[in-house]
C-alpha cells in the first residue's frame, strides 16, 4: 500500500514537472508566433505588385512601393560580405589552427566583445571613420558598418567548424606530402565549409535586420540609387521612417515592409536548413 | 642481416611530448623491401617512433625531438630539409581510416596528386586505377568511383587510405596500427596486401597484435617505455629472444 502511495506522489510530481516544462516551451515561442501573426495580418493588406516594383510615393499619393529599399538592402548586405567574409573566415582559420597562445586568446576575446557591442556604436564608428571623412552618407559606410557586425559571428563560427575537423584529417593530408597551406585549404577548410556556410548565412540574416548602424551611414533615399558612394535606401530604415510617420498609408507600407523583410529572412534561414548537410567523420 | 640494404635508420633518436620523454636514444635500421614490425604495449612509444620517420610527430605543438633519422643515408632532421618531398617518399596510413569526408572515392585516391598540382586527366585516371588495384579495392569500387569515400565499410576505407598513399608513389610506407579498427576478414585482406606490397616498397608496421607481427614481418623491434629493447629477425624475436623483457612480452606475461 505504501508503495502505491509513493508511486502516486511520484507520478504527480512528474506530471507537474512535465507540464511546467511544456508550458515554458509554449511561452517561449508565443511571442514569435504573435509577432509573425501580427506582422502578417497588418502587412498583407498593403501588399500589391507595385510594392516590389515602384519607388516610394510622396505623402498623399496612393500606391508606390519599396523597390529601391529592397534592392538597397541586398547591395548593402553584399558590401558587408565583402568586408566581413574574408576577414571573418581567414581570422577564424587562424584562430583554429594557430590561436592557442596569448595572441589567440586576445583576438578571441576581442571578437566576443565586438559581437556584444550595441550595433549603433558600430554605426557611430563607421560614421566617424567614413561618413565624416567622405563628407556624405554612403552605401560604403553602411556596408562597412554591417560588415564589422558580421566579422565576430563569422570568425567564431569558422573557428568552431574548423576545430571540429579531426586532426587526423590534417595529419593524413600532410602525410600525403601536401604543403601545409594546401592541407588547410583543400582538406580542413573544405571539410568545415558546410558548417561555415551555415554560419555565414545566419550572419547575413542577422545584418539584414539591422537598422541602427544604417541610420547615420547609408542613410536613406526615396529614389533609385545604385552608386555605392551615395546614400542608399534599405528596408529597415525605410520601415523605420514609415513607421514613425503620422500618415496612415505610410504606416501601412511599414507593415508591408516588415512582412517582406521577415519573409526574406525566413526564406534565407530555411534555405540554410535545406542545404546544410552534416558531414560525417568516419 | 648486415648485408641487406638499409632504407631508413634512426640514430640516437629522442622524442618528447609535453615535456615527457616518449623515445629514448633509439637506434634502429629499416631494411629496404622488407616488412619491419614495431611491437610493444600501449604507450611504449611505437607510434611516436614511426611518426618521426616522416616528421609528423613534431607537427603537434607540444612535441619535441632530437637525434637523427636517415633516409637513403641522408639526415631528414637536417635544417631546412624539404618536408613535402620527405612525406612524398615516406607515406603513412593511420590507425583509424581517414578518408576525406567531402571527397568521392576517386578524389580520395587522387588527393595526393590532384591537390599538389595540375595533372593530366588521363594520367590521373591511370594512377588512381593502379593504386586502387594495388590496394585490392578496385573490383569493389570501380563502378562507384563518384560515391563518397565515407560510404564504404571500415575495411574498404582503410584500403582506400592505402590506395591514396600508394598513388603518390612513395618508397616507404608507414602503417600505424592499420588493422586495429577492423574486423578479422578486413585484417586478413590488409595483411595479404602487405605481403604483395613489400616487393615494391619498404614497409614499417606498428601493431599491438603480436600474431600479426609474426605473420607479416621480416624484422621486429620491441619497444618498452620509450626504449628499443630488442630488434631482430621476427622468428628469433618470438622464439628465442635475448632480453628477458622481450620474452615476457611475447609470451603474454605482461602488456
Amino acid at each position: 500500500m505504501a508503495n502505491d502511495t509513493q508511486k502516486l506522489i511520484r507520478e504527480i510530481k512528474e506530471g507537474c514537472f512535465l507540464t511546467a516544462v511544456f508550458l515554458s516551451a509554449v511561452i517561449a515561442v508565443l511571442p514569435l508566433i504573435a509577432v509573425l501573426g501580427y506582422v502578417f495580418v497588418k502587412g498583407i493588406g498593403a501588399f500589391d505588385w507595385a510594392f516590389f516594383t515602384r519607388l516610394p510615393a510622396p505623402v498623399g499619393d496612393p500606391g508606390g512601393g519599396m523597390a529601391n529599399a529592397i534592392v538597397g538592402t541586398f547591395i548593402l548586405v553584399g558590401l558587408a560580405c565583402l568586408v566581413g567574409l574574408p576577414i571573418g573566415i581567414f581570422g577564424g582559420i587562424w584562430l583554429a589552427q594557430y590561436g592557442s597562445g596569448k595572441r589567440g586568446f586576445f583576438i578571441r576575446y576581442s571578437a566576443d566583445v565586438l559581437s556584444s557591442l550595441p550595433s549603433i556604436v558600430i554605426g557611430i564608428f563607421a560614421y566617424v571613420l567614413i561618413v565624416a571623412t567622405m563628407k556624405r552618407f554612403s552605401a560604403i559606410a553602411g556596408g562597412f558598418a554591417l560588415g564589422i557586425i558580421m566579422i565576430p559571428v563569422v570568425t567564431r563560427t569558422t573557428e568552431e567548424m574548423v576545430k571540429m575537423v579531426p586532426r587526423t584529417l590534417y595529419e593524413a593530408g600532410l602525410a600525403l606530402g601536401l604543403p601545409e597551406w594546401k592541407v588547410s585549404l583543400w582538406i580542413v577548410f573544405r571539410t568545415a565549409w558546410n558548417g561555415i556556410f551555415t554560419g555565414v548565412i545566419l550572419a547575413v540574416a542577422r545584418i539584414m535586420g539591422e537598422t541602427a548602424p544604417l541610420i547615420f551611414t547609408a542613410f536613406n533615399t526615396m529614389y533609385w540609387n545604385l552608386r555605392i558612394d551615395q546614400p542608399m535606401a534599405s528596408m529597415t530604415v525605410q520601415i523605420y521612417n514609415y513607421a514613425i510617420s503620422p500618415f496612415d498609408e505610410w504606416q501601412a507600407k511599414a507593415w508591408a515592409g516588415s512582412l517582406t523583410l521577415v519573409f526574406i529572412i525566413l526564406l534565407v534561414t530555411l534555405v540554410v536548413r535545406k542545404f546544410s548537410k552534416r558531414v560525417y567523420y568516419g | 642481416m648486415d648485408k641487406l640494404p638499409i632504407k631508413m635508420k634512426a640514430s640516437g633518436l629522442n622524442a618528447w611530448f609535453s615535456g615527457k620523454q616518449a623515445l629514448k636514444e633509439i637506434n634502429m635500421e629499416i631494411y629496404a623491401n622488407k616488412v619491419t614490425a614495431v611491437i610493444g604495449p600501449s604507450g611504449c612509444g611505437k607510434s611516436t617512433f614511426v611518426r618521426n620517420l616522416n616528421r609528423l610527430h613534431e607537427t603537434i605543438p607540444e612535441a619535441a625531438v632530437a637525434g637523427q633519422v636517415f633516409l637513403d643515408g641522408e639526415d631528414i632532421f637536417r635544417p631546412r630539409y624539404d618536408l613535402v618531398a620527405l612525406r612524398r617518399r615516406v607515406g603513412m596510413v593511420f590507425q583509424k581510416p581517414t578518408p576525406f569526408p567531402t571527397m568521392s572515392i576517386y578524389d580520395n585516391a587522387a588527393a595526393g596528386i590532384k591537390i599538389a598540382g595540375r595533372v593530366d586527366r588521363g594520367i590521373l585516371d591511370q594512377t588512381v586505377e593502379t593504386a586502387l588495384k594495388q590496394a585490392a579495392l578496385w573490383s569493389e569500387v570501380k563502378d562507384i568511383l563518384d560515391k563518397p569515400g565515407i560510404g564504404l565499410s571500415g575495411g574498404q576505407q582503410q584500403r582506400l587510405c592505402i590506395a591514396r598513399t600508394l598513388a603518390v608513389k612513395p618508397e616507404v610506407i608507414l602503417l600505424d596500427e592499420p588493422c586495429s579498427a577492423l574486423d578479422p576478414i578486413s585484417t586478413g585482406k590488409i595483411e595479404e596486401l602487405i605481403q604483395e606490397l613489400k616487393n615494391d616498397y619498404t614497409i614499417v608496421i606498428v601493431t599491438h597484435n603480436m600474431q600479426q607481427a609474426a605473420r607479416v614481418a621480416d624484422f621486429t623491434g620491441f619497444f618498452l617505455l620509450g626504449e628499443l629493447i630488442e630488434f631482430g629477425v621476427t622468428g628469433k624475436i618470438f622464439t628465442a629472444p635475448i632480453d628477458k623483457r622481450t620474452e615476457d612480452y611475447v609470451t603474454g606475461r605482461f602488456g
